[in-house]
């Protein structure tokens, strides 16, 4: 079965129409399908093309409008429904679980669902399928020949005997922009006390801030930054030029997110994007995730760190950093730590 | 001949209907009672987690630097995390005014709380709301923070049904148990009914004892009635054949009279159809005499039969006699009886119901013997049994009746012309049965019929 791809980048009007901005956009199967599945996430489509074409081959008659958000973008577009979407993709686990807490989601039972781990679900409304960590990503450059840090009490004392090297070249998600960053910290806060001690450490250095994972690894790539701390593993992983990163996994405890899925409440095609999900489950859950996965490019090995991995859980305790007034006073404490002006 | 008795209601329906409804009260009340302690215990805990929630949130509220703060706590939601993945929502004020959490969450009035819990709808499904109050001082003034914690009940559902699941089995299982246990008892309960039921009706006719078999103390009144019934069945049987006897005997006398005037009257009278009117007369008056003869023997059998006197009797010399005095009444149809006993073949009875038994046996096989035959009599040992078998020559037995034939007043089918009152082999099967004996009759092979009495030798 041949299929066309249509990537369409929509041209942004000058006038805004959606309470979101979007960042990319594509179209991928046949421009005349009889149905076209809106998914609005927050991977960008590198990472999930491979993903989409791999559906379409197996579902016909099925044509997928993907569109790339930020994570709380996502929420809003989804919480304000100014637009329909038929799939939720986010790695904001956090917004995910309120959106199903506030009964903005549909549930969707089958077998793949029955199937997947407990833990990986929430409600039949929320549907895990990737296990993402953490990382300290090093510069291989600046790091060559260096004793490289094995845990975050490492990373502190490098940071520390070497403050002319790292000043203004380390950096972390700036959590006021970042939903996937709020949430790596948050947790990392919840189970220790180190993540503070790193962070003022860090704001001592200078910290830069970013919005993403990728501007990290852009900035590491062209030696503009040593280091980044809890960038996406997977996303160095999978670049090209992955040879200039060095991805060390936290023995102390590596935070995992899990990048999960669901379908809106007020989806128009509950059939076909219960269709995608069963599919993600399947390509996730039931044969492990291999490098011919589709989804390998958002697949670690966590083996090596078995002991020390720090599965984020999809449970209501995720409302507790959502709520406005800890929110406020999480990001102050952080503000304080980052920010030492 | 059986008469069918008015039936109404059974014992063992009663029985059953009893313990069966009994088995419904308890199971049912046993599920109602697991069910709703259960569901008790279900939502107490639901209850008290919530509560836990509640607190663990009006315990991080606190006041710094004269405003509030609040510090929530990671564990004051995921310690409401369940199997079922319950929604969770709440909502902090102070002073009625709304802080932080769901706002639309509905504010219970007090009166709605059963010790600070409510049950009550948000966003389209029922949830479980507790609420928990406490007054900080901020810049002074006294603020009420009320906090509402609310949870949807889908795993409380989910428990629920797995309790109904198992109260449900609970309940079905007692009352298979009761059911079981209410079988036993009902055939515990009939079984000394249907044992003697069974043994009074394996009865014979005659048997008129007591029941003396054990049986359980509830029925010993009817058991006691049945015994005093059956005595007075058996005294009033007693004078039934008593008065039997006394009118045989009775009639027998004058009959005797009236036969010798009889046949003194024919010597006398010499017109030829007189003499045959005397004749007939004659005959039949030897018939009601037999047969009042034969009843009071057939009264004699019974009358003995329950008490039975018991010596020993040597058959060969008590067929010797009876042979004798019987060989003038077969002399007169030229019949000869032919006797061969063996010694010493002795048993132990009631030598008048023994000798009255062969009497009508022989008195039957001269009757119904052509003139000038045999009737071989012969006292033997069969085994561990003593035997006196009568064989005439005359026109045997009808085959297919022979059961029938010792039935009282039950004559075989062949008899035509021969006068008789069908007691005789009755007297003689019920002599035997009452010694534990047994009289067999068949025919013989060429020719007659082959009577035998046997009885257990001493």
């Amino acid at each position: 079965m041949r299929y066309f791809i249509i990537s369409l980048f929509i041209i942004l009007l000058p006038w805004r129409l959606w309470a979101y901005d979007i960042e990319d956009r594509i179209y991928l199967g046949p421009q005349n399908a009889p149905i076209v599945l809106k998914i609005i996430s927050t991977a960008d489509t590198n990472f999930f093309r491979k993903v989409i074409e791999d559906f379409l081959t197996r579902n016909t008659g099925i044509a997928i409008d993907y569109v790339v958000v930020s994570s709380s973008d996502l929420m809003t577009a989804i919480s304000e429904n100014e637009e329909t979407f038929d799939l939720a993709i986010s790695s904001a686990m956090d917004l995910q679980t309120k959106l199903a807490n506030d009964s903005l989601t549909s549930a969707h039972q089958s077998d793949a669902t029955n199937a997947m781990p407990d833990w990986a679900r929430w409600r039949q409304e929320v549907f895990a399928f990737t296990q993402e960590p953490a990382a300290i990503v090093l510069s291989a450059a600046a790091f060559d020949g260096l004793k490289l840090p094995k845990t975050r009490q490492d990373l502190i004392e490098i940071l520390r005997d070497n403050p002319d090297r790292f000043a203004g070249r380390v950096g972390t998600y700036d959590l006021r922009k970042s939903g996937a960053g709020y949430l790596f910290a948050t947790q990392d806060s919840r189970t220790s006390e180190v993540y503070w001690r790193l962070t003022e450490v860090m704001g001592g250095l200078d910290a830069k801030l970013y919005c993403c994972t990728s501007d990290m690894l852009n900035d590491i790539a062209s030696g503009d930054l040593l280091v980044a701390y809890n960038a996406l593993a997977t996303y160095a992983l999978s670049r090209e030029d992955a040879g200039k990163f060095i991805v060390i996994y936290p023995q102390d405890f590596t935070t995992v997110m899990m990048r999960t899925v669901l379908i809106p409440a007020t989806a128009e095609n509950k059939a076909e994007a219960a269709r995608f999900i069963d599919y993600l489950i399947d390509i996730a859950w039931a044969g492990g995730a291999t490098s011919s996965s589709p989804l390998s490019p958002l697949s670690a090995d966590l083996s090596s760190v078995e002991d020390a991995v720090r599965r984020i859980p999809i449970d209501p305790g995720l409302l507790i950093f959502l709520d406005e007034y800890k929110r406020q006073r999480f990001l102050s404490a952080w503000e304080d730590a980052i920010l030492q002006e | 001949m059986k008469r069918y008795p008015n039936v109404s209601g059974s014992i063992r329906r009663r029985l059953l209907l009893i313990l069966l409804s009994g088995a419904v009260i308890l199971s049912l009340g046993l599920f109602f009672t697991f069910q709703n302690f259960a569901v008790n215990l279900a939502e107490e805990s639901q209850d008290n987690i919530l509560k836990a929630s509640a607190t663990s949130i009006l315990d991080a509220v606190s006041v710094e630097n004269g405003e509030l703060n609040l510090d929530l706590l990671y564990a004051a939601f995921s310690m409401l995390s369940n199997d079922a993945d319950d929604r969770v929502f709440y909502a902090i004020r102070a002073n009625e005014e709304f802080l932080t959490g769901y706002k639309d969450l509905p504010r219970p009035e007090k009166a709605q709380l059963t010790e600070n819990y409510v049950t009550l709808r948000f966003e389209e499904q029922p949830v479980r709301l507790v609420e928990l109050d406490r007054i900080v001082s901020v810049a002074g003034s006294p603020t009420v923070i009320s906090v509402a914690v609310a949870q949807t009940l889908d795993g409380q559902n989910a428990l629920l049904s797995r309790i109904f699941t198992v109260a449900v089995s609970a309940g079905l299982g007692v009352f298979a148990l009761v059911v079981l246990l209410a079988l036993i008892s009902e055939r515990a309960t009939v079984s000394p009914l249907i044992r003697m039921t069974d043994s009074v009706g394996r009865r014979g006719p005659n048997e008129l004892r007591p029941v003396a078999a054990p049986v359980p103390v509830e029925m010993e009144p009817l058991v006691v009635a049945l015994n005093g019934f059956m005595d007075r069945l058996r005294k009033s049987l007693s004078r039934t054949e008593e008065f039997i006897a006394d009118a045989a005997h009775r009639v027998r006398t004058p009959l005797a009279t009236v036969r010798t005037h009889a046949e003194a009257t024919l010597l006398r009278v010499q017109k030829e159809e007189n003499r045959e009117a005397l004749w007939e007369m004659i005959r039949a008056i030897d018939e009601s005499s037999r047969a009042a003869g034969q009843m009071l023997d057939h009264a004699m059998v019974t009358l003995r039969a329950d008490d039975l006197e018991r010596e020993k009797i040597d058959l060969g010399e008590l067929a010797t006699e009876l042979v004798d005095r019987l060989t003038p009444i077969a002399d007169l149809r030229d019949i000869e009886l032919k006797l061969t006993t063996n010694p010493n073949v002795t048993i132990e009875g009631d030598p008048i119901l023994i000798q009255s038994a062969l009497r009508n046996l022989l008195d039957n096989a001269i009757k119904y013997s052509p003139p000038e035959s045999d009737v071989s009599i012969s006292v033997n040992h069969q085994g561990a049994r003593a035997s006196v078998q009568i064989q005439d020559q005359g026109r045997g037995f009808k085959a297919d009746n022979i059961p029938e034939l010792t039935n009282r007043f039950q004559r075989g089918e062949n008899v035509d012309g021969i006068i008789g009152s069908g007691l005789g082999l009755t007297i003689a099967a019920d002599v035997a049965r009452a010694h534990v004996g047994e009289l067999k009759l068949h025919n013989n092979k060429d020719i007659g019929a082959c009577a035998t009495l046997l009885f257990p030798s001493l």
